[in-house]
């Protein structure tokens, strides 16, 4: 029998992922000594620029934390400012910023699933070499992600860092000619949405179930997506302001982000906890179409989350399209929101999962102090425990370049967004 | 996939990944890139070979570490021409407000241990370490600007500059001036056109994201937006936010009365 090789891996830089990272790994005697991923994302320091701005420049500003997810940033920016000030937006305000929001999960969702983790499962180095076997795939995924970026375009005039949300509603309301026109496009997207759900459902998934816990908004209402009570599978129930109480952050020496645990122990966050715990509150349409596919949620199997992804795109344009129906436009798209000093708490479900913030407010409306939570370094620590189980699974004897891939894959099934979290990938394996 | 086309690197310094997205959002057209360049180098989208020489590198994103200072050097060797794209890249971006500030007391207010963290003590644009051979301004850009300076390039054009302001976006798309007519203060009159007027057409005024305008008159924009309303702190946030480090808003910056808060 072979002796156990030494091994150190070392993935400089991950490709298709938001922004930039590495992976070191060491196995030593057969076991895994050492893991660690590196963001290496420079600090952006965004929580000290917006001290002395103006609340709806703040709400501009951390929308260039990420090109991905900017609107998410706006909500929960938004949000904590109207929870402060006991503002409750009118009803219009609320669905359209749920229709937007739904553009966003729309755009990331089909960016990842065809253009970053499809690939992986079907054996290319990119979207560009997988377009030649899989043209169909690959134009539905790029219409899907138009579909998305126009219906933030609708509200936003663009869809990275649009600037049509502001505190107490929205700057502009859409015209009923183009909601009209998009309606259109949404319905003429829901068969396309729906035949993905296949395609990522019959994708082949390793079988390696991990136990980890879920956290996610959660709305009695809807499924949540701009708001809610901080949620996990294992009893948590609160409100958003007291997430200091049971999440803490903590820096370690490889990264620029901060990782965050849950009671002291790392946690999930995104489409496949939201699945987890929310999948009961989908429309009975949309969890139909889940049977028969051979898979079920709850899953905690990571790689079943491509098809989460797919779900929560069909939803979104489903929901959409609800929202959108008789859609009237407001006699003012906006009201005033008064300056209140205080703590500023918002939380909403950004595309790769919860993004926390905290914001102090003086009482002429400046920023004095802030504090944001993005998923991803939530993801963090769970990510390197999924590796590490993961690669145990798939035999450290396999050799480096599998243990490669196969340990991308696995990260990729996060989505990881590394600008937002710097606040990602080389893998370094090593073994000795 | 080897071919005669033309190469594109497309590398990422300190930034939000989302000026990149003017080429991963160009939806079906995407599929047409291939066919005018050979993509070596866009680790977003996954092919990753940094190193390859190239007829053109797009750069996204500013200089704030050390190693980004090498490496950025490395992308000029390799490449024939040099664009920047985005605020970042050409300016500083939004993170280069810590350019005003103390950055090291900044980090040790975020993180634990910042001496791990090997951070310059500013946000640069790329020309401030290597020649660059076009500049594209905006937060983010967008599609129509980078394929349009590309497509120039690649059949040896020089592109055109943008030298109007926003202003001359409004009056060809028959906009109402918002600031004569709601009084919002609008930085229009002192922004690179490029966006077609985004904000006045949804209902707001501009508030600089593509920076500053060829000769701009910040003296006199000031003077309109105290009249309107603002106090000196509120006119000075107004230059010191999105491209605050860009030549003409970081002067009209230091120029300001309300210059004294940190």
């Amino acid at each position: 029998m072979a002796e156990h090789r030494d091994i150190h891996i070392n993935v400089p830089v991950l490709t298709r992922v938001e922004g930039e990272g590495a992976l070191e790994l060491d196995i030593v005697g057969g076991e895994i000594e050492r893991l660690n991923l590196r963001i290496f994302e420079p600090p952006r320091l965004f929580e000290k620029f917006v001290e002395g701005y103006e609340r709806n420049q703040v709400i501009d500003m951390v929308a260039r934390i990420c090109g991905i997810c900017p609107v998410a940033y706006q909500m929960s920016a938004v949000q904590a400012f109207e929870r402060l000030s006991g503002f409750t937006p009118d009803p219009w305000v609320e669905g359209m910023r749920r229709v937007m929001y739904c553009g966003e999960w729309i755009q990331s969702h089909a960016l990842h699933v065809h253009l970053l983790a499809a690939p992986d499962f079907l054996g290319f180095d990119s979207v560009i070499a997988m377009a030649a076997d899989y043209p169909d795939a690959v134009r539905r995924g790029l219409q899907l992600q138009t579909l998305g970026n126009d219906l933030i375009a609708m509200f936003g005039g663009r869809s990275v860092h649009p600037v049509g949300i502001r505190l107490g509603g929205f700057y502009r309301a859409p015209d009923r000619s183009a909601v009209e026109k998009m309606l259109q496009r949404l319905q003429a997207a829901l068969p396309e949405a729906e035949a993905l759900i296949g395609w990522t459902a019959g994708l082949n998934f390793p079988d390696d179930d991990q136990s980890f816990i879920s956290v996610a908004l959660s709305d009695p209402d809807e499924y949540a997506i701009g708001q809610g009570r901080l949620i996990s599978g294992q009893g948590l129930d609160i409100d958003i302001c007291y997430f200091d109480s049971h999440f803490k952050e903590i820096q370690s020496p490889h990264s620029t982000a901060l990782h965050c645990e849950l009671e002291g122990r790392p946690y999930l966050t995104g489409p496949l906890a939201r699945l987890n715990l929310n999948f009961h509150q989908l429309p009975p349409e949309v969890r139909k179409l889940m049977e028969g596919c051979g898979i079920s949620f709850p899953s905690h199997n990571m790689f079943h989350s491509i098809v989460a992804r797919a779900i929560e795109l069909y939803f979104a344009i489903s929901e959409a399209i609800r929202l959108l129906q008789d859609y009237q436009s407001p006699a003012e798209p906006y009201r005033e929101v008064e300056a209140v000093e205080g703590n500023a708490f918002g939380c909403s479900e950004a595309p790769r999962g919860i993004l926390w913030h905290r914001y102090d407010v003086d009482d002429a409306g400046i920023v004095r102090y802030a504090r944001i939570v993005p998923p991803t370094s939530q993801n963090q620590g769970r990510i390197e425990e999924d590796i590490a189980l993961s690669l145990q699974k798939f035999g450290l004897d396999q050799t480096d370049e599998k243990l490669r891939l196969r340990a991308e894959q696995v990260i990729r099934n996060y989505d990881p967004c590394i600008s937002c979290a710097t606040h990602f990938l080389k893998l370094n394996v090593t073994r000795g | 996939m080897a071919t005669d086309k033309p190469k594109l690197a497309v590398h990422k310094f300190s930034s939000c990944d989302g000026c990149q997205l003017a080429l991963l959002n160009l939806g079906e057209p995407l599929l047409a890139l291939p066919g005018l360049v050979d993509i070596v180098h866009f680790a977003e989208a996954g092919p990753n070979s940094p190193d390859q020489p190239v007829e053109i590198s797009l750069v996204e994103g500013s200089v704030s570490t050390p190693e980004d200072i090498e490496r950025i050097q490395q992308v000029r060797q390799n490449s024939k021409l040099l664009v920047s794209i985005g605020a970042c890249a050409t300016s500083g971006g939004l993170q280069a407000l810590g350019n005003f500030a103390n950055r090291q007391e900044w980090m040790a207010s975020v993180y634990s241990d910042p001496e791990n963290i090997e951070l310059l003590n500013s946000s640069d644009p790329i020309s401030k370490h290597v020649k660059v051979d076009l500049q594209i301004q905006g937060c983010p850009v967008n599609s129509t600007q980078v394929i349009g300076a590309l497509r120039d390039l690649l059949s040896g054009v020089a592109p055109r500059p943008e030298v109007h302001s926003v202003c001359m976006e409004c009056k060809r798309k028959g906009l109402i001036c918002t600031m004569v007519t709601k009084g919002d203060p609008c930085m229009g009159p002192v922004t690179l056109a490029g966006c077609g007027a985004l904000c006045p057409a949804t209902g707001r005024g501009c508030y600089g994201c593509y920076g500053p305008a060829e000769q701009l008159n910040d003296r006199s924009i000031s003077d309109r937006f105290e009249q309107l309303g603002l106090d000196a702190q509120a006119v000075l946030r107004r230059f010191r936010f999105i491209a605050n480090s860009a030549a003409g808003f970081k002067a009209a910056s230091e120029g300001l009365r309300g210059d004294t808060d940190g």
